[in-house]
């Protein structure tokens, strides 16, 4: 019952976050240098006079800002984000269409960047102080001081450049007719560069953090009255250190996705993953505001959206924060 | 203090490394007679290849090695004033915060939550495609999308330094509150703001280096994340276009990283024996 509040006062909350990135879409489109109306349209000539003209009717560009701010605002709320000139088509169906892939580059990244995080932080805590723990205490200041893009670029020179073991481009085989699980294993192929890539950053962030606070918790009292029991080793570590050292990295992790999402835009950019990342970064060289602000709104949704799983996961981890509520 | 920065070996490589790269940027023009947008020699020479082209040419028969000197100027420049801009806007917000408490502290925090919301990559996208890329644009989009932190890490600070022993003797003494929290709190809060500033510096140099990758550098900067953008599509055939500036970001960001690390462990000594035990 407790939970079931706490989502729907989340719910409310998310709401409220979401109008807000509208009104800042909106004073940023009148922000934007030149007339609102071109800059809606698009630039570089994508739209004539009487088109412009179209549009500052449609969006009551001569009435006063706060009643296009009204518009614009019921327009969000219908799910219009606008109509994209360039790619001819609203900007909703546009990211509709694109969005699963992005959700799924996203969704496994962060699932392989948690457990092979936290896996890797225990290993590394557990023989604190031994070569094998410097060692990946140094490749994970090495991965964090690496930018997502480049890694990505150099997996694709090495794994499909070079070795050609994993395809470096696109979503699945361009012009297979497979079907079923045929077309599952392509597109999980096509998959492995990009998650991976997207997922060694928060791996590393993920390993430190864990690392630093299994760490921490064992030299709790708690621990010393285990060791005092006669409890093993690794009992020990997963039972009473890994269960209250998770905490600050579940924390972490919703604070992070923001980062994946944006993240997002980088790895799919490189891999020509057709998400809305991509779409981003191909509306920008067309100055589509419209597409940009829409997938801006869209992956602030999306962060929302993980903030409220990793609310929820929180809950069940920790019991102690129901109760409390 | 001083003495424990020094012995940590992996803050004076950062040390070491940091300053090779400011002094490659100050005399850049010194080390290098051609500037980096000048054609000097057929385009697509691989490094090696040339003694007086040691990294050899890109698409357009520049010259990368003084490309990628005249980059760290960008990466060192930005990476520093939007820091210090950051700053500017979470020292004062998080100070008030946790000083004032109730509906100040609300307020600011509740704002403080939105803008850590946000993506903040895809908000200095929107900020940077929108306002024209330039330099300016740039350093104060990335100041916009990191300041939150501050504010949080300032307003915890002060709210544990402002319940000590020496804050009720000034008010006793008859000192007025702003006089208080900025002569008397604000000093005792100067350590950890130092260490997430040195952080900081690294993360804004990795986040303009994605900006200029994605096309959003400022046209008239060379910097490091434009080239590797602009060798994107030619990786099959010129890997040292992409790998070199790659190296060159490693390098900078791990350096800073490194020293951001052992500065945190001089200045909270405590909290690095913990961690280490």
């Amino acid at each position: 019952m407790t939970i079931l509040i706490a989502i729907l006062s989340r719910l409310a909350k998310a709401a409220l976050t979401l109008l807000a990135i509208a009104v800042l879409n909106f004073c940023l489109l009148h922000a934007a240098p030149g007339d609102p109306a071109v800059v809606l349209a698009g630039e570089a000539g994508a739209a004539d006079e009487q088109m412009i003209a179209q549009l500052r009717e449609r969006f009551g560009l001569d009435q006063p800002l706060y009643v296009q701010l009204g518009k614009y605002i019921a327009g969000i709320v219908q799910l219009d984000l606008g109509y994209s000139f360039r790619q001819s088509a609203p900007v909703i169906d546009l990211i509709a269409e694109r969005l699963p892939a992005t959700l799924l580059l996203t969704l496994t990244a962060f699932v392989i960047s948690l457990t092979c995080g936290i896996a890797l932080g225990v290993a590394a805590a557990a023989r604190v102080g031994k070569v094998s723990d410097s060692l990946l205490t140094t490749l994970a200041l090495l991965f964090y001081a690496t930018p997502l893009y480049w890694l990505a670029l150099m997996a694709v020179l090495v794994f499909s450049v070079w070795l050609g073991w994993l395809p470096g481009f696109g979503y699945e085989t361009v012009g297979s007719d497979f079907s079923g699980l045929a077309r599952a294993l392509d597109i999980l192929k096509h998959l492995i560069l990009p998650a991976l890539t997207l997922g060694l950053f928060f791996m590393a962030v993920y390993m430190r953090m864990t690392r630093a606070s299994m760490l921490e918790v064992s030299t709790a009292d708690f621990v010393k009255t285990a060791k005092a029991k006669g409890l093993s080793g690794p009992v020990i570590r997963r039972r009473h250190i890994l269960r209250n050292a998770i905490l600050p990295v579940v924390t972490l992790a919703g604070l992070q996705a923001g980062q994946l999402v944006g993240g997002a835009v980088l790895t799919e950019t490189v891999f020509a993953w057709p998400g809305i990342g991509r779409l981003m970064f191909e509306s920008l060289a067309a100055r589509d505001y419209n597409t940009i602000l829409g997938v801006f709104l869209v992956s602030a949704a999306m962060v929302i959206l993980f903030n409220i799983v990793t609310d929820i996961v929180y809950r069940i981890v920790d019991p102690r924060i129901g109760a409390r509520a | 203090m001083w003495k424990r920065f020094r012995t940590n070996i992996g803050a004076m490589v950062g040390v070491v490394l940091l300053i090779a790269v400011i002094l490659i940027a100050i005399f850049a023009p010194l080390i290098f007679a051609n500037t980096p947008w000048q054609m000097v020699q057929r385009p697509f020479l691989a490094p090696f290849a040339m003694e007086s082209l040691p990294l050899g040419t890109d698409t357009l028969g520049r010259d990368v090695a003084a490309q990628l000197a005249y980059g760290a100027r960008v990466s060192l420049l930005v990476g520093l004033v939007s820091t210090l801009v950051a700053l500017l806007i979470g020292v004062p917000l998080g100070a008030l915060a946790g000083f004032y408490g109730g509906y100040v502290d609300e307020g600011a925090m509740r704002f403080t939550e939105f803008f850590q919301t946000i993506p903040n990559f895809a908000l200095a996208i929107v900020l940077v495609a929108i306002f024209e890329p330039t330099l300016a644009s740039i350093t104060l989009a990335i100041a916009i999308v990191s300041w939150p932190p501050v504010a949080r890490l300032v307003r915890a600070e002060v709210m544990s330094v402002r319940k000590r022993e020496f804050v009720d003797a000034a008010t006793l003494a008859g000192l007025s509150k702003p006089r208080i929290l900025v002569r008397q709190v604000l000093p005792n809060t100067v350590s950890p703001i130092i260490v997430m500033a040195s952080l900081m510096v690294a993360t804004a140099i990795l986040l303009e280096s994605s900006l200029s990758f994605l096309g959003l550098g400022d046209p008239n900067a060379m910097s490091w994340g434009y080239m590797i953008g602009a060798a994107r599509t030619v990786i099959r055939s010129a890997w040292w276009l992409s790998f070199f500036p790659g190296i060159a970001i490693v390098i900078t960001v791990l350096a800073l990283n490194l020293i951001g690390e052992g500065l945190n462990d001089a200045l909270n000594p405590h909290l690095s024996r913990k961690g280490k035990a």
